[in-house]
Order: C-alpha cells, then sequence, then structure tokens
C-alpha cells in the first residue's frame, strides 16, 4: 500500500477524499485552538489566583453577562458553519452519479463476493477503474456487514435483505484495504479485501480475464476460489492447523468425527463438508465456525474439490 | 425509626471509647449492613459493589490491550477476544457507568445536600441494590452458561443467532434496569419534597441539579431498553420476527431502540459527572460558580435534548439521509450547554483562590480530558467525516474520553473530595497527587493514538489488525499500563486510609454546603441533629461564615481544621 497520507488521515485516493479531508482538519485546528484557550486559561487562573494563605477569602465576582453571551453564540455559529458543510459533502457521498458502473457486492461471515456486469465473479479482491464512477450495490446474506475503504472515505453498513449502496470515483492507481467496520463475529478483524484500482485498460482486460471462469482447468479455478471464497483464512494448505483442518494430505485419508465414527474423505465427502459443513464435524474442532458454501455453482465446487486433491 | 432497630440488633455502640456516634459504627453487624435502609451505608454497598465490577471490567481491558499488542494472536484466539471485549462494555456500561455516581454519591451526597433525614424512599433504594445484584448474578450466570461476544450493543441479526446465553444477558440488562429507575424515581421525589426549609431551587448545589436532571432521564429512558430487551429475548424464544430479517423483522429498528436508551444513557453517565465538577471547581477555588443558573439549567437542557439525538448514531446504517441530517443538526445544539459548562467552569477561577489537592487536580484533569471528549464529539458529528470515522477506533477514543476522561475522572475527584466525610478518614495527600498525575498521563497516552489510529481507518472490535496500525497500538498499550498502575495505587491509599488514615475533620476542604457545614465526618445515622435552615446559595463563600468565622478576624479557616482551628492544628493537617 502506497503511503501518502498525513499524520492523521490514510492516503486519499477518491475524489470525495480531500474535501472530506479539508472538512477533517478544519475542525482539528479549530478544536486546537479552543483547547488551548481552555488549557492555557486553566493555567493562568490556576497560577495566578493560587492559595497564598488559608484565610484567603476573596470576593464573590459580579458575572460578565458579555461574556456569557459571547461563549454561546461564537460556538453556536462554529457548529453551524461545519454541520452545514458536513451536510453538503454527505449530500456528495450519498447521491451516486448517473453514469457509475455498477458492481454488485455480497458481504457473508467472513468475506466479500463481488459480481460484474460481464458475469465475473471475484472474492475478496475488488476491481475498479481509476477516475470513473463507481457504484457498489450491496446485501449480506447473514449478519449485518458494513463496507469500509479508509483510503477513499467511504463506509456504508450491508444489511441482509435490503439493499444498500456506496459510490466513489477513484483518482489514484494502487492498492487498498477495505474493511468490514461492523463488528460480524469470529473472523469479523480477518473480513478485509484489497482494492485494486487499475487503468481503464488494465481493468478491462482483468475483466475479460475474470469473465473467463470456463476456460481455466479446474485445479486452477479451485485456487482461485480457495482465495477468494476466504477458505485460506481457516485452512490452510502447508500442514499446519489453524480454525480449520489443513488441506495438506486431505484427501483420501481417514477423518474421526466428532461421534467418534471414522470416514473416509473421498469426493463427496468434501462436497458435504463444503455445502453442509456443520452437519458432520472432525473432531477436535468446533462446529458452526465455518459457514455453509451451497451457493457456489457445480463447477465451482468440482474445482474447489479437484484442488484440495493436489494438496 | 429503622436506625433504632438497627442499633438493637448490632452491637452496642457504647463499645467504642470516646469515637462519637457515627453512621458507621452504631452498628457493626453484617446484617445491620444487608438490610440497613440508611442512604450513606446503601451507597457505601454500592461503592463495594461497583468497586469490584470496575475492577474486572478493568482487567478485561488489559487483556484487550494485551491482545492488540502484536498482530495475530498474542494472548487469545479470536472468539476469547470477541467475548473478552464484550464482557469489558457490558460491565462498564450497564453496571458501573450508569449506576456510578449516582448509586455512589448521590446516594451518600444527596440527602446531605439537601438538609434531610433520608431519600424519600429509603427501603426502595435498598431495594434497587438488591435489584442491582440480581442483575449482576444473572450476568455471572450468563458467563457460566455459555459465550456472549455480540458486543454490548447486541446488533441484531448477529445476536439473534447466537449462543442462548445472550437470553441471560439481556434479561440481566432488563433487571439491572429497573435498579437504575428506583433510584431515578427516588432522587426526583426527593428533590422535590424533602429540602430544607430555606434551600429554594436556586440555592440547590449543582450536584443536586445534576443528579436531578440525570434522574429524569434514568426514569424515562431505561424503560426503553427493558422494552427492547424483552423484544428481543421473545423473538429469540418464541420466534416473533421483530429484529430479525430471517423472520421478518428489521434489524433497522433494534438499532433504533436502542440508542433510544443509550444515547440519553450517556447523559445518565455525564450529567452527574458535570454536578461534581461544578463542586470541585467551587469549593477549591473558594469562589461562586459563574453562571450557576446556565449551568443547571443546561443540565435540564441536555437531559430533555439528550431524548433527540439518537440517530447520530447511525449516519452509516442505512437510516434515510434526511434522518441523518436532522440528527446531526440536533446533534450540534446539545454540544452547546456543554461547551457552556466548560466556559463556566474555567471562569470560576477568576479572582479565587485556587488550592490544587488532590480532587481539584482530578477536576482540572477532567476540563481538559473532557474538551478533547468534546471536541471529538464535535467532529464524528460532522456528516462527511463521520462517514470516514464511524465504526473505528475514533470513536472508540472519543467516548472513552467522554466516558472514563469524564465521568470516571469525575467520580474519582467526587471520592477523594467526599472521603473523608464517608469514612472519616483522610487519605495519603502526596500519594493522592501522584495517583492523579499516573492516570492523567497514562489516560492519555492510552487514549490520544487511538484517535491517531482510527482517523488512519483501525476498524473497531477487530481482533487482529494490519500491520501498518501496530506502532500505535503499543504505545496504547504500554501506557495503558501507566493508568493501570496509577488505579492500582488509588485503591491502595484509599484501602490504607481507611484503616491507618488520620482522623478527618468536619469541613476539611472548607466546602459551604451542609455535607460539610452541618454534619460530622463521618456523619451521624441520622445527618444532622438539628434541621438546618438555609439563609444562603451553596457557593456563597462571602457569606460563609460558620465555615471560616466571622469576617476579616482570621480566627478560622477551612484547611484541614476543625473550627475554628488553632495555628497548631493547622500546621498539623498539612
Amino acid at each position: 500500500m502506497g503511503n501518502n497520507g498525513t499524520v492523521w488521515l490514510p492516503e486519499s485516493a477518491s475524489t470525495v477524499a480531500p474535501e472530506v479531508d479539508w472538512l477533517f482538519y478544519f475542525v482539528y485546528w479549530t478544536s486546537i485552538v479552543i483547547t488551548l484557550l481552555v488549557v492555557g486559561g486553566m493555567i493562568y487562573l490556576v497560577w495566578k489566583y493560587r492559595r497564598k494563605s488559608d484565610e484567603d477569602r476573596p470576593e464573590p465576582v459580579k458575572e460578565s453577562k458579555l461574556l456569557e453571551i459571547s461563549w454561546v453564540v461564537v460556538p453556536t455559529i462554529l457548529v453551524l458553519l461545519v454541520f452545514t458543510w458536513g451536510f453538503q459533502g454527505y449530500l456528495k457521498l450519498t447521491v451516486a452519479p448517473s453514469n457509475a458502473y455498477e458492481i454488485q457486492a455480497t458481504a457473508f461471515s467472513w468475506g466479500w463476493s463481488f459480481d460484474y456486469p460481464n458475469g465475473a465473479s471475484v472474492g475478496n479482491e475488488l476491481h475498479v477503474p481509476v477516475d470513473r464512477p463507481v457504484r457498489l450495490n450491496m446485501s449480506s446474506e447473514d449478519v449485518l456487514h458494513s463496507l469500509f475503504i479508509p483510503a477513499f472515505r467511504v463506509k456504508q453498513d450491508v444489511l441482509p435483505d435490503r439493499y444498500t449502496s456506496v459510490w466513489f470515483e477513484a483518482t489514484q492507481e494502487g492498492e487498498y484495504h477495505l474493511f468490514c467496520s461492523e463488528y460480524c463475529g469470529t473472523q469479523h478483524a480477518e473480513m478485509i479485501a484489497t482494492v485494486h484500482v487499475h487503468s481503464q485498460a488494465d481493468f478491462d482486460e482483468w475483466l475479460a480475464d475474470a469473465a473467463m471462469d470456463e476456460d481455466v482447468p479446474l485445479p486452477e479455478l479451485g485456487e482461485r476460489l480457495f482465495g477468494q471464497q476466504g477458505c485460506q483464512q481457516c485452512h490452510s494448505v502447508d500442514g499446519t492447523d489453524g480454525i480449520g483442518p489443513t488441506m495438506q494430505g486431505l484427501f483420501g485419508s481417514e477423518r474421526t468425527m466428532q461421534d467418534g465414527e471414522v470416514l473416509e474423505a473421498d469426493e463427496n465427502y468434501l462436497r458435504q463438508m463444503i455445502i453442509n459443513p456443520g452437519e458432520r464435524v472432525v473432531e477436535g474442532y468446533q462446529a458452526g465456525v465455518m459457514p455453509p458454501y451451497g451457493r457456489l455453482s457445480e463447477r465451482e465446487i468440482n474445482a474447489l474439490i479437484a484442488y484440495i486433491k493436489e494438496q | 425509626m429503622d436506625s433504632s432497630k438497627e442499633t438493637q440488633s448490632g452491637a452496642a455502640p457504647e463499645t467504642e471509647h470516646q469515637e462519637p456516634h457515627n453512621y458507621l459504627n452504631h452498628a457493626k453487624t453484617i446484617k445491620s449492613w444487608l438490610l440497613t435502609l440508611d442512604h450513606k451505608r446503601i451507597g457505601v454497598l454500592y461503592a463495594v459493589t461497583l468497586a469490584v465490577v470496575f475492577l474486572i471490567a478493568g482487567l478485561l481491558a488489559m487483556a484487550v490491550r494485551v491482545e492488540l499488542f502484536v498482530p495475530g494472536e498474542t494472548i487469545m484466539d479470536n472468539d476469547t477476544y470477541n467475548q473478552t471485549f464484550t464482557m469489558h462494555g457490558i460491565m462498564m456500561v450497564f453496571l458501573f457507568i450508569v449506576p456510578s455516581i449516582p448509586a455512589i454519591l448521590g446516594n451518600f451526597v444527596l440527602p446531605l445536600h439537601l438538609g434531610a433525614k433520608d431519600v424519600a424512599f429509603p427501603r426502595l433504594n435498598l431495594a434497587s441494590w438488591y435489584v442491582y445484584m440480581t442483575g449482576g448474578a444473572l450476568v455471572v450466570t450468563a458467563l457460566l452458561v455459555g459465550q456472549v461476544d455480540t458486543g454490548w450493543t447486541f446488533y441484531t441479526p448477529y445476536s439473534s443467532s447466537g449462543d442462548m446465553a445472550i437470553l441471560y444477558m439481556t434479561m440481566a440488562i432488563f433487571i439491572a434496569g429497573f435498579s437504575s429507575i428506583f433510584t431515578g424515581l427516588n432522587f426526583i421525589v426527593t428533590i422535590h419534597k424533602m429540602r430544607a426549609p430555606g434551600l429554594t431551587w436556586n440555592r440547590l448545589p449543582l450536584f443536586v441539579w445534576s443528579i436531578y436532571a440525570t434522574s429524569i432521564v434514568m426514569v424515562l429512558a431505561t424503560p426503553v431498553i427493558g422494552i427492547t430487551m424483552i423484544l428481543l429475548f421473545m423473538e429469540r424464544l418464541l420466534q416473533i420476527g421483530i429484529f430479525d430479517p430471517a423472520l421478518g423483522g428489521d434489524p433497522i429498528l433494534f438499532q433504533h431502540f436502542f440508542w433510544f436508551y443509550s444515547h440519553p444513557a450517556v447523559y445518565i453517565m455525564i450529567l452527574p459527572a458535570f454536578g461534581i465538577i461544578s463542586e470541585l471547581m467551587t469549593t477549591f477555588s473558594r469562589q461562586r460558580i459563574f453562571g450557576y443558573k446556565a449551568i443547571a439549567l443546561s443540565s435540564v437542557a441536555i437531559a430533555l435534548l439528550g431524548f433527540l439525538v439518537w440517530g447520530h448514531h447511525m449516519f452509516v446504517s442505512g437510516q434515510s439521509a434526511i434522518s441523518s441530517i436532522v440528527f446531526s443538526l440536533i446533534t450540534y445544539l446539545i454540544g452547546i450547554p456543554s461547551g457552556i459548562k466548560i466556559f463556566n467552569w474555567v471562569a470560576t477561577m477568576y479572582k479565587g483562590s485556587i488550592w490544587l489537592q488532590t480532587p481539584m487536580l482530578y477536576a482540572l484533569s477532567f476540563l481538559f480530558l473532557f474538551t478533547i471528549g468534546g471536541l471529538t464529539g464535535i467532529m464524528v458529528g460532522v456528516l462527511s467525516v463521520d462517514v470516514h470515522l464511524h465504526d473505528t477506533y475514533f470513536v472508540v477514543s472519543h467516548f472513552h474520553y467522554v466516558m472514563m476522561g469524564g465521568t470516571v475522572i469525575a467520580l474519582l475527584g467526587g471520592m477523594h473530595y467526599w472521603w473523608p466525610k464517608i469514612t472519616g478518614k483522610m487519605y495519603n495527600e502526596t500519594l493522592g497527587k501522584i495517583a492523579a498525575g499516573l492516570i492523567f498521563i497514562g489516560f492519555n497516552a492510552t487514549f490520544f493514538p487511538q484517535l491517531i489510529l482510527g482517523a488512519q481507518g483501525m476498524p473497531r472490535r477487530y481482533a487482529t489488525y494490519v500491520e501498518e496500525f501496530t506502532f500505535l497500538h503499543q504505545v496504547s498499550t504500554v501506557s495503558s499500563f501507566i493508568l493501570a498502575a496509577g488505579l492500582f495505587l488509588v485503591l491502595g491509599y484509599m484501602m490504607h486510609s481507611m484503616f491507618f488514615g488520620r482522623k478527618a475533620s468536619k469541613n476539611p476542604w472548607g466546602g459551604a454546603t451542609l455535607e460539610w457545614t452541618m454534619t460530622t465526618s463521618p456523619p451521624d445515622p441520622h445527618n444532622f441533629t438539628r434541621t438546618p435552615i438555609i439563609t444562603r446559595g451553596p457557593y456563597d463563600f462571602h457569606l460563609a461564615d460558620e465555615v471560616f468565622g466571622p469576617r476579616h478576624t482570621g480566627d478560622g479557616a477551612g484547611d484541614g481544621a476543625t473550627e475554628p482551628a488553632t495555628p497548631a492544628e493547622r500546621e498539623a493537617s498539612r
């Protein structure tokens, strides 16, 4: 990830970011001035009127109406000002240009998948063209999630049974974090995707490639899906034990279930475990951790199994 | 009448040699404590209970900080981490900060401030503690029967699908809520009906005004969280679709219900702190409060406006843009009265006589920390900026600046201030100042880096994080140990003073409110030996001849003096 951010804000890579940053720094510097006034006044008064003798008995001071009115009026003007600017900026953030390129985003526990108009579907990677407004139409398969791209200064909750949307226009090619920012359970912290901003030409090329699933050999497609669907977050392919069992040497091995039964890990076993992982759980692992992946297509399941067989 | 009963059941008071009769020594059995109807003893019961809760929830926070020292798994796995921050939040919010100041200091000080013998309904007061304990027991049960990892916000549908232990937790919050309602109701009636002769509304100490405003919110808002929890409970148990989309419910409805309580609850937590700060600033400046009416009425204004801003927690939730805009505007209106208070407190010191004892150090810390808490609140209220900052560490830090930097610091200041009155003992002033310094430095060094983390995009409730956030997380974790050291130091010298502390005089700080001028330290079981008659305002130090002696004779002073102080006594109290 590039780093041209400031001390407070990350790099800014969308059309709305500079405006948000400007407002952030306006409130920031105003706050610094107010804090210095309060703290300065406090320190001065504490020193100036420190108690010199136990018998000190100061006369009560008459209140100043002018002072009181001024510290009501000045802050009121200031907050109404930042309210207005914030409100204008918010309208820009919420209303997408009508010519925006549309991508369907689906959040699930714990990953993202993005569907493109030409049928391409990728997980945990969002590819977008630079200098072109992009609108994500979003929904969730299970609980609340929230799509947050700090470099673009955009965030929107993703809900089950309802569409929400977010739009941005990237201004810099590069890779950026996409976080889930609404708490969603065990792997909330790992529900991170990468935003790839390409030039229009590179994007077109990538998009054509991504839609070519039909031509990709099964194991290769499986490898891609294994990453995109977030499988690698729990299942390693190098023999280390994660939240779920490793895939290394899994195919053809004997697996002891929680109920004691021993099953051979053949194609049907793997298929069951992908589509309905909660039904049978291998001894030593927790039930209910892995979500069912029934939404994968037949070819995608075949591809995953082909990939696992090779490990 | 109740206390005479206690005297019979308890140890005979005459066994105390020369110790004057007071609320702590007139009966000493455990039963006399558990069945007490004395507001002072109930305050102490709450103090002990809440100290335990704060300790546990604080240790959970330390576990969270340690886990975040490096990315990846440090001391616990994701699920354990999620349960840890959930328990930290639930215990701190529902079991500690909401009851804290009203239940401990409100109970102890309010009737003393009013010149009353007790609160209006002493039995209801005791009941509130038992109800609270029942809620606490259910929280423990929830921990034993399963896992709660929903965060303290219980957002649906995640909470509708989790472990059954969530049901125990929602029931615990439902029940603990009644303890708030009882306390609030009791205080409202007490303030209306039990003021001493001459104690007009304009002569009420500002602590009383703040407790009054808080009580209104407690009584009006708490039922909503109760109802919400019951709805969540019924949805889960009877499968009625209310919040869960799988059953045809609406998850955003839950957020509306939840914040309709939880935003006003923020004012339940912070308003009493305002009250304490007003007391500390005046007593330790020996000056009238600047803008009494502005402070008193702004508390009530905040309490009422506080009901109209809940939607600012939901700018990116999917609620309509119009709602967000309206909520943002009202949020700013509520920022103004809070700002006025800060300016008023600073102005109170003008031409005062400022005495930097430990409670005053906490009051000054509060002014600084609450200013940051308030201004970061303005930042997250800006619609377009909030879109970026929402659900990040910026928000985490903002509310810790308000809740801990505000409420907990004020509570610590108040505990030090009233400690001589509550226990009859003085704490060690030097250690007190050191601890106040450690807490101030530790707090800022823990939470200021989190503001930067959040603005840089670090989402909250993450068990692990991307590498670029490591440095700031480490600063925060290391500093949290300084903060913890300060708090443990307070615990240590407070416990020490309870047994070995120097005896406190009646009015060690030279306060001009009734608890200092009219009661002994610790007070009599019945508070006052005669009904106080009020002839001046709470901060009219220039009229408080009963504290300082007649004007200009110089034969009396507030500092550690039993009046009238002899020079030798004054020397000894330094």
